[in-house]
């Protein structure tokens, strides 16, 4: 692999860390060797994932932080992940349409992302991307999810804080709550608070959260009420953002995300090597191999057994 | 398991406000299983040109309506050489007499597609010419 490579991603090239992220994103075998090199230098950064339904205005609350954070003069990263079709398997990813303001601006890097049919709200590949992104020095990471239902806890394996975004009058989002959101919330937006019942929804959000018990914790989710368009309540959301950073670092509790998150990337390392192994070991054989279990030679557990029994027997020697 | 997609801009660059045949171009191309990233109305050839290296397409797509293709599909071609990045296929679409198009593809511009153009000759064209920037070469 081309050393230079890493040494541009680390010194902010976009180019260079485009591509990389491009590699990973299609599983190049290139990719694994970035990701071994670039791991010293990762870490640093704050991940913040933002999350809600389509059109509750995310994008749009992700391109107002952006904004901010510039003028502290941070260095931001995003990630944007929008839905593949199951169908086609193409995608049109459109959350660049309310970023593009900052396109020009050296110090952002924005890649949108499709899931190509990884489900939970992210693609596949979006831990390893945000990797890339840390190590290029961006200090602020912001993910968005996909925004399609309620199983989209992923989030909080990946981000440090996790910003839910409700909209008042979409009657759903009372349900949406009760279907475990409240549980991914570090902090909670309601935005577009220009339209009527967003002080009832706040009421809302917060009798929820006295219901579950949630307040009487060491961190208390904020509702904090914004409206993207006109970059109202941004400034406190980010307060709010820092301010649960500094929680996570003073309760020991960043220690514990990131001792999971490795546990969680070692499992899936050796999952995926071992999956690797076998299939290219039993390509070939295949089709006779779905043969024998159809005609009920033998059941797909037993053979599951053997094939792996077999391989870990051959390394051994 | 490797999934090689071909990622494709699609930008509609000046003051030119015709978005339809933007998003129809879109549109057709998810369906035909492309990776569309669109950026909207009135975009700078800079802001076009970043964006593609970001999201390192291997391909961008400009709609123009205007009548200023003469001036912006030459300046996104510029801006892509000077930045190392005119292995990026440069495409396009709209109101562009036919006399222009030499021009342009002196320019250039690998292909130009008009009103009437059915949109499966447009998609035929992209599936044939656009393939990941990594692997040409
Ligand atoms: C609808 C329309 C409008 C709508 C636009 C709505 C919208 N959101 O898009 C409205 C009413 C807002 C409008 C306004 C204006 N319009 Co107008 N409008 C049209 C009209 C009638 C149709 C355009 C259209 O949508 N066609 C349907 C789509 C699907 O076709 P298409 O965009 O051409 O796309 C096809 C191909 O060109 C190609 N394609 C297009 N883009 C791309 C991109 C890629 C990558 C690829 C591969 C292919 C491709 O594929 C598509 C499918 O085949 C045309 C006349 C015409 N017959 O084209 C005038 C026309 C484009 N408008 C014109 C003008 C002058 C204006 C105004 C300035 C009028 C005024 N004086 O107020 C304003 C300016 C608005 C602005 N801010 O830019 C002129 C432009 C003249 C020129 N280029 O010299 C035209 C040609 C009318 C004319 N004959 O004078 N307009
Ligand atoms: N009225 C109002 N509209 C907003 C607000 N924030 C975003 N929008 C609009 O909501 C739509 C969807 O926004 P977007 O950021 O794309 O939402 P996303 O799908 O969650 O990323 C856009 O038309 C925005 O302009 C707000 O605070 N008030
Ligand atoms: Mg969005």
């Amino acid at each position: 692999m081309d050393s230079s490579l890493i040494e541009k991603i680390l010194s902010g090239d976009d180019v260079a860390t485009a591509r990389a992220l491009r590699m990973i994103d299609d599983e190049l075998p290139e990719a694994r060797e970035i990701l071994k090199k670039i791991y010293p230098y990762t870490g640093k950064a704050h991940i913040i994932g933002i999350t809600g339904a389509p059109g509750a205005g995310k994008s749009t609350l992700v391109s107002k932080l952006i904004e901010l954070y510039r003028k502290k003069s941070l260095k931001v990263g995003v990630i944007a992940v929008d839905p593949t079709s199951p169908f086609t398997g193409g995608a049109i990813l459109g959350d660049r349409i309310r970023m593009q303001s900052h396109s020009t601006d050296p110090e952002v890097f924005i890649r949108s992302v499709a899931t190509r049919g990884h489900l939970g709200g992210l693609s596949k590949s979006a831990w390893e991307m945000v990797k890339v992104l840390d190590a290029m020095g961006k200090e602020k990471i912001i993910v968005e999810t996909v925004g399609v239902g309620q199983d989209e806890v992923e989030i909080i394996g990946l981000a440090h804080t996790s910003v839910v975004v409700l909209v008042p009058g979409l009657g759903d989002d009372i349900q949406a709550i009760k279907a475990g959101i409240l549980e991914i919330a570090d902090i909670f937006v309601v935005n577009k608070a220009d339209r009527p019942e967003a002080n009832r929804l706040v009421k809302e959000i917060e009798f929820m959260l006295e219901m579950a018990g949630i307040k009487d914790k060491e961190w208390q989710p904020p509702v904090i009420k914004t409206i993207a368009t006109k970059g109202e309540g941004i400034e406190e959301l980010a307060v709010a953002i820092d301010n649960h950073f500094e929680y996570l670092k003073k309760s020991g509790k960043l220690k514990e995300k990131i001792r999971m998150q490795l546990e969680k990337e070692f499992e899936n390392t050796i999952t995926s090597l071992i999956k690797e192994k076998i299939y290219r070991k039993i390509q070939e054989k295949m089709e006779s191999l779905i043969s024998k279990m159809e005609n009920g030679e033998v059941d797909p557990i037993t053979l599951g057994e053997k094939i792996t029994r077999e391989l870990l027997k051959e390394e051994e020697k | 398991m490797p999934e090689e997609k071909v990622r494709i801009l699609i930008a509609k660059p000046g003051l030119d406000g015709h978005d339809r045949g933007a998003k129809i171009i879109a549109r057709a191309l998810k369906e035909a299983g492309f990776e569309v990233i669109y950026t909207g109305l009135h975009q700078t050839p800079e802001q076009i040109v970043n964006a593609a290296i970001q999201e390192d397409v291997d391909a961008i797509g400009l709609s123009i309506l205007s009548g200023a293709h003469n001036t912006l599909m030459p300046a996104v071609i510029k801006l892509l050489r000077e930045k190392g990045a005119d292995d990026i296929i440069v495409f396009g679409g709209g109101i562009i007499p036919d006399d222009d198009i030499p021009f342009l593809k002196s320019q250039g511009v690998a292909e130009i597609f008009t009103p009437g153009t059915p949109v499966s000759e447009t998609i035929e064209w992209v599936k044939k010419h656009v393939k990941p920037r990594h692997k040409r070469k």
